[in-house]
């Protein structure tokens, strides 16, 4: 032969070449499915492996806790829990920082070093530098150094023991326990206001007052081991020295904003590519269902000419097959793009000593094979139709479609519609799967939109409600230890202080038959202003003296109903069990609260009122003052802008949200052009003569146009109410994902955001079909007759 | 009724006889309505012979000629291709046989629209055992020069030319034409029947062409007249007239 290309291949391309924009329209929707699964099954491996590889190489531990004052002499015994396999006691605590060319002042979080060789687990990675080798010496983590120019050889000073002492930075680390560093009370990462400083074990004992003690304890399990044992174990030997309640990796801070980011990830993966692939099946069927349909004398002739059943299958699946080639290349393109956009995110908010970039090359095959998969079960059935068709039956023109009357017809005469419209209604009815699946596609993009922009709402109300309404307070003062009342004075007298509320914080866990929860319990003041309890209706909720006042997420997990009684076991203030009246519940989105009045609660511990955080308002005008004074304020352990936490949060939020909501809107014009271009050529294509024929009747451009469009714009507002329908359920399932002990996100969805899912769905639906509705100006009435679609 | 002289099929010779049909009959059932297209059709044709096949409309001319070709299954009766029974063959057997053996013309060119002349020819001669050159086949018909032509860009009559290059160019030992004059005026009808003459004249390829056009049995071997589903009578033709001679 002349060619390598044999003829029936040749009539593949063309055929493609000559479906272009069709298949274009639909390798958009699988590429969307297989840039999704790429990206987030990718990353969700890369996420996980690297972590993996982190925890295993520098020894993360299982089982953590923070104690009050323990003596080193309790570590023998506590080596010897059954399960135990390595134990690693430190002296931890919070100092308010001064850094050179920082206006503000920085929360460090001081670890100290073992006197001689490195830590036995959470071993850091030397960065740059050396460790301390001397009492005035530092090493902090990386991002800290970074985000504050320091260096190696730089100093800046901390507030130890109420001293200013100044420290000497040597080195820079990072650690498994800080790969999503958030600073006390705060709800984003900031570099630059919270670090990490290791120093000598010596220097920090001295700090602290901890000689021969330790305060933080980390412990790693054998493989046998049973944490719930381990933990009770640690518990009953450090409850005579103020254990605060050990904690396995699901609670530790860093550990668990990673599983809840790769929990995102892999049920992104699990749910969205399959939604994608359905979408791009059933486009693959109503396409090649056409072209079988105008191509069965060519395969009836394709048969008479001796090629097999076998052979016309497969040339119609490669046509499909030719849509998931382009499809895949595509995604595989976009996907590799978003992997490596995502990574970059990661790299801003997970501090890794190595890089996460990597797409596994499996991972690029499995959602190669998925789109392949999904459109070849798309094209099975016409293809199957195909190599079944009879070769002589093949050779006879399609019977006419035939039409029955049926109640529908009934019902149009006595309305009376005019001609077109009676069109619209009886091609609607006449393809009843077809019609159902299209509006089904078209409100899945509706439900896109909506599941992305849906968010803005959410966000507004919770941060209404965690901002505006719970917590007014501009910033927050946390001191190394509770401190009588007296000290509000003090801090009264700060520059630019003009509100001021004391408070307390502890640590207890709160038991209520089998069901028990570490929780962080509030203690304030009848009648506050600044930091408050607001309940679902808006009013403000205060806990009476004997009662306590809890968010529902903690009294669902604790199977709790107000009027019932819980057991707190206060770990801080005087440890001890107390009964308590369940007064209250509340919505919460952020943590898991309790509240109690903070008079009964000292009442409780027979002392005078003390306060461990003071919450104040500011004014702006006197901040530089202000930060200026806090830096040298001895027993201040930590301090929390939260204005300036509402303002990151706010930005890196619409940050994200404006991203989403352009990948979502564009997934939904995406998908909505693939259903409403095709649907709408096919139409032209099945239409064509009685379309022509109309316009040799008289009918108007107009007229024609109006049933070509008019189908398909049917279709999509029928499509509205089920889009909306799903789009509510994807917004509820989506919030139930994202939920975990750490935050919450209401279900809001406002009717602007109905509004404008529709619009975007119509307005695009429109689009595509007026593209196709042009073919019908150029209709050369005469040559319609032999025209394919 | 027994169509042609009788002659036995072992006799050096004798004509070899090609197709054998043996009580065919083809009954349609669309729903309640039963159409009886063949009934009882006993037939044989002859290697290298032109035969024409006449008959009004609906008699079952294409219905026999699409069975003879196995492209549909007959309701009784049996149908041997030389010494093998086309009846019974599988769907599988029937594509090979229809790729080996037979050329087929259809009254509606049936070319792929998506193809040139030359590729629309190598359809065939990408599966065809032993193919001649899809630019020899279409020179054969006369259309060299069109090769590279797309349907739309061809003639009725050039197109039919180009579903014959394809039906020869697989040297069939049978060649299968429904109406190939059909769409065509007398005289491109002319050029087509004289390609098929020239085929069956060099190859000695037994031809059978369905015809509504009674002056075209002059051209041939033998004329087979059906009526409602029966063959009526066979002519011996003994003078043929060559095509050019035919008009209408
Ligand atoms: N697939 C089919 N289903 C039902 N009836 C059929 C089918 N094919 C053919 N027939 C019927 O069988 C009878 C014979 O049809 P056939 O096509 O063989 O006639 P014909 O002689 O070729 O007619 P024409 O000259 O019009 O082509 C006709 O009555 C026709 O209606
Ligand atoms: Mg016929």
């Amino acid at each position: 032969m002349v060619s390598a290309m044999h003829a029936i291949d040749r009539k593949l391309i063309r055929d493609f070449r000559r479906l272009w924009a069709q298949a274009l329209a639909i390798a958009l929707v699988l590429a969307c499915g297989v840039a999704i699964l790429l990206t987030s099954l990718g990353m969700y491996r890369a996420l996980e492996e690297t972590r993996t590889a982190y925890y295993e190489r520098n020894r993360f531990a299982d089982v953590f806790v923070s104690t009050r004052r323990a003596p080193l002499s309790l570590l023998r015994e506590l080596g010897q829990i059954s399960g135990v396999q390595a134990i690693e006691a430190r002296i931890a605590g919070d100092v308010i920082l001064d850094v050179p060319g920082l206006d503000k002042a920085a929360v460090g979080r001081v670890l100290s070093l073992p006197e001689v060789g490195q830590p036995v687990l959470n071993v850091p990675v030397l960065r740059s530098g050396r460790l301390p080798e001397t009492p005035f010496e530092v090493a902090v983590n990386e991002p800290f150094a970074l985000s504050n120019g320091l260096q190696p050889g730089d100093q800046f000073s901390a507030n130890l023991n109420g001293r200013k002492r100044v420290l000497t930075l040597t080195g820079t680390l990072l650690s498994p326990e800080f790969i999503y560093t958030l600073g006390p009370g705060a709800m984003m990462p900031d570099n630059r206001t919270f670090g990490i400083l290791w120093m000598q074990r010596a220097a920090a004992a001295a700090a602290f007052d901890m000689e021969g003690a330790f305060n933080d304890l980390s412990l790693k399990l054998d493989l046998y081991a049973q944490e719930p044992e381990v933990l009770d174990a640690v518990d009953t030997l450090l409850e005579p020295y103020g254990g605060l309640g050990a904690y396995g990796r699901n609670q530790q801070l860093s550990n668990s904003f990673i599983d809840a980011e790769i929990k995102q990830l892999r049920s992104m993966a699990v749910v969205l590519p399959p939604v994608f692939f359905a979408i791009s099946a059933f486009l693959v069927a109503m396409v090649l269902g056409r072209i079988v349909t105008l191509e069965r004398s060519e395969i009836g002739l394709l048969k008479a000419l001796g090629y097999s059943d076998v052979e016309i299958c497969i040339h119609y699946l490669m046509l499909a097959g030719l849509i998931a080639l382009c499809g895949v290349a595509i995604g595989w393109a976009v996907g590799t793009w978003l992997a490596r956009g995502m990574s970059q995110l990661y790299v801003e908010f997970f501090d890794f000593p190595f890089l996460i970039f990597h797409v596994s090359s499996w991972v690029y095959g499995l959602s190669g094979a998925m789109a392949i998969a999904a459109t070849t079960f798309g094209a099975a059935r016409s293809a199957l139709a195909a190599a079944r068709l009879s070769p002589a039956v093949a050779m006879q023109p399609p019977a006419p479609p035939r039409f029955r009357r049926t109640l529908i017809d009934a019902a149009m005469s006595w309305a009376r519609l005019s001609q077109p419209t009676v069109m619209i209604l009886r091609s609607l009815t006449r393809w009843p799967l077809r019609s159902a699946m299209s509006a089904l596609g078209l409100s899945l993009a509706v439900a896109a939109v909506m599941a992305s922009s849906f968010i803005t709402d959410s966000l507004d109300t919770l941060i209404d409600q965690a901002f505006y309404q719970s917590n007014r307070q501009d910033a927050v003062l946390v001191f190394a230890k509770a401190t009588p009342l007296s000290v509000l004075e003090d801090v009264g007298r700060l520059p630019g202080v003009m509100q001021l509320e004391g408070q307390q914080y502890h640590v207890a866990v709160l038991r209520h038959g089998q069901f028990e929860k570490r929780v962080s319990v509030e203690a304030r003041f009848p009648g506050v202003d600044l930091s408050r309890v607001i309940s679902a209706t808006g009013a403000v909720v205060e806990a009476s003296a004997g009662g306590i006042v809890l968010s529902d997420v903690l009294a669902e997990q604790l199977h709790l109903r107000v009027g019932d009684m819980v057991e707190a076991e206060f770990l801080t203030g005087k440890r001890g069990r107390y009964r308590m009246l369940v007064t209250g519940l509340v919505k919460q989105y952020f943590g898991l609260g309790a509240y109690v009045d903070l008079a009964y609660l000292d009442g409780l511990f027979g002392r005078a009122t003390e306060v461990t955080v003071a919450n104040v308002t500011l004014d702006d005008a006197a901040l530089p003052d202000l930060h200026a004074a806090l830096k040298g304020i001895p027993n201040l352990a930590a301090t929390n802008m939260l204005t300036e936490a509402r303002r990151s949060f706010e930005d890196t939020i619409s940050q994200n949200v404006t991203i989403m909501t352009t990948v979502y809107i564009t997934i939904a014009v995406l998908i909505t052009v693939g259903i409403a271009y095709n649907g709408a050529r096919i139409q032209m294509s099945e239409r064509a003569r009685e379309l022509a024929s109309l316009r040799i009747l008289g009918f108007t451009r107009w007229h024609v146009s109006y049933i070509l469009v008019g189908e398909t714009m049917l279709l999509a507002l029928l499509a509205q109410p089920l889009g909306w329908g799903i789009g509510h359920l994807l917004a509820w399932s989506m919030t139930a994902a994202f939920s975990s002990d750490l935050y919450r996100i209401p279900l809001v969805i406002k009717p602007a955001t109905y509004a404008s899912a529709s619009l975007v769905v119509l307005g695009a639906a429109l689009g595509s079909v007026l593209i196709v509705r042009r073919r019908l100006d150029n209709l050369d009435l005469v040559s319609v007759m032999k025209t394919r679609e | 009724m027994t169509a042609g002289p009788s002659m036995p099929a072992t006799s050096p010779t004798e004509p070899r006889i090609v197709f054998r049909t043996e009580g065919v009959t083809k009954v349609f059932a669309n729903g309640e309505v039963k159409v009886r297209a063949l009934d009882g059709v006993d037939l044989e044709l002859f290697s290298g012979e032109f035969a024409v096949l006449l008959g009004p409309s609906g008699s079952g001319k294409s219905t026999l000629l699409n069975i003879l070709g196995g492209l549909d299954h007959v309701t009784s009766g049996r149908v041997w291709f030389r010494d093998t029974e086309l009846t019974g063959m599988g769907d599988r057997e029937l594509t090979r046989y229809r790729r080996d053996h037979v050329g087929f013309v259809f009254q509606f060119y049936n070319l792929v629209a998506s193809l040139t002349a030359r590729e629309n020819v190598q359809l065939v001669t990408d599966v065809a055992a032993k193919p001649m050159p899809a630019e020899e086949a279409l020179d054969l018909v006369g259309l060299a020069h069109r090769m590279d032509h797309f349907p739309s860009q061809m003639s009725g009559g050039e197109q039919q030319r180009v579903a014959i290059a394809r039906a020869i160019a697989k040297q069939p030992e049978i060649l299968l034409c429904d109406e190939p004059t059909g769409a065509l005026d007398s005289k491109t009808g002319v050029q087509v029947l004289e390609a098929l003459h020239g085929i069956n004249d060099r190859f000695g390829t037994t031809t059978v062409v369905i015809t509504h056009n009674a002056e075209i049995r002059r051209m041939a071997d033998r004329v087979i007249r059906f009526h409602d589903g029966h063959i009526v009578a066979v002519e011996v033709n003994t003078e043929h007239v060559p095509p050019s001679q035919i008009t209408w």
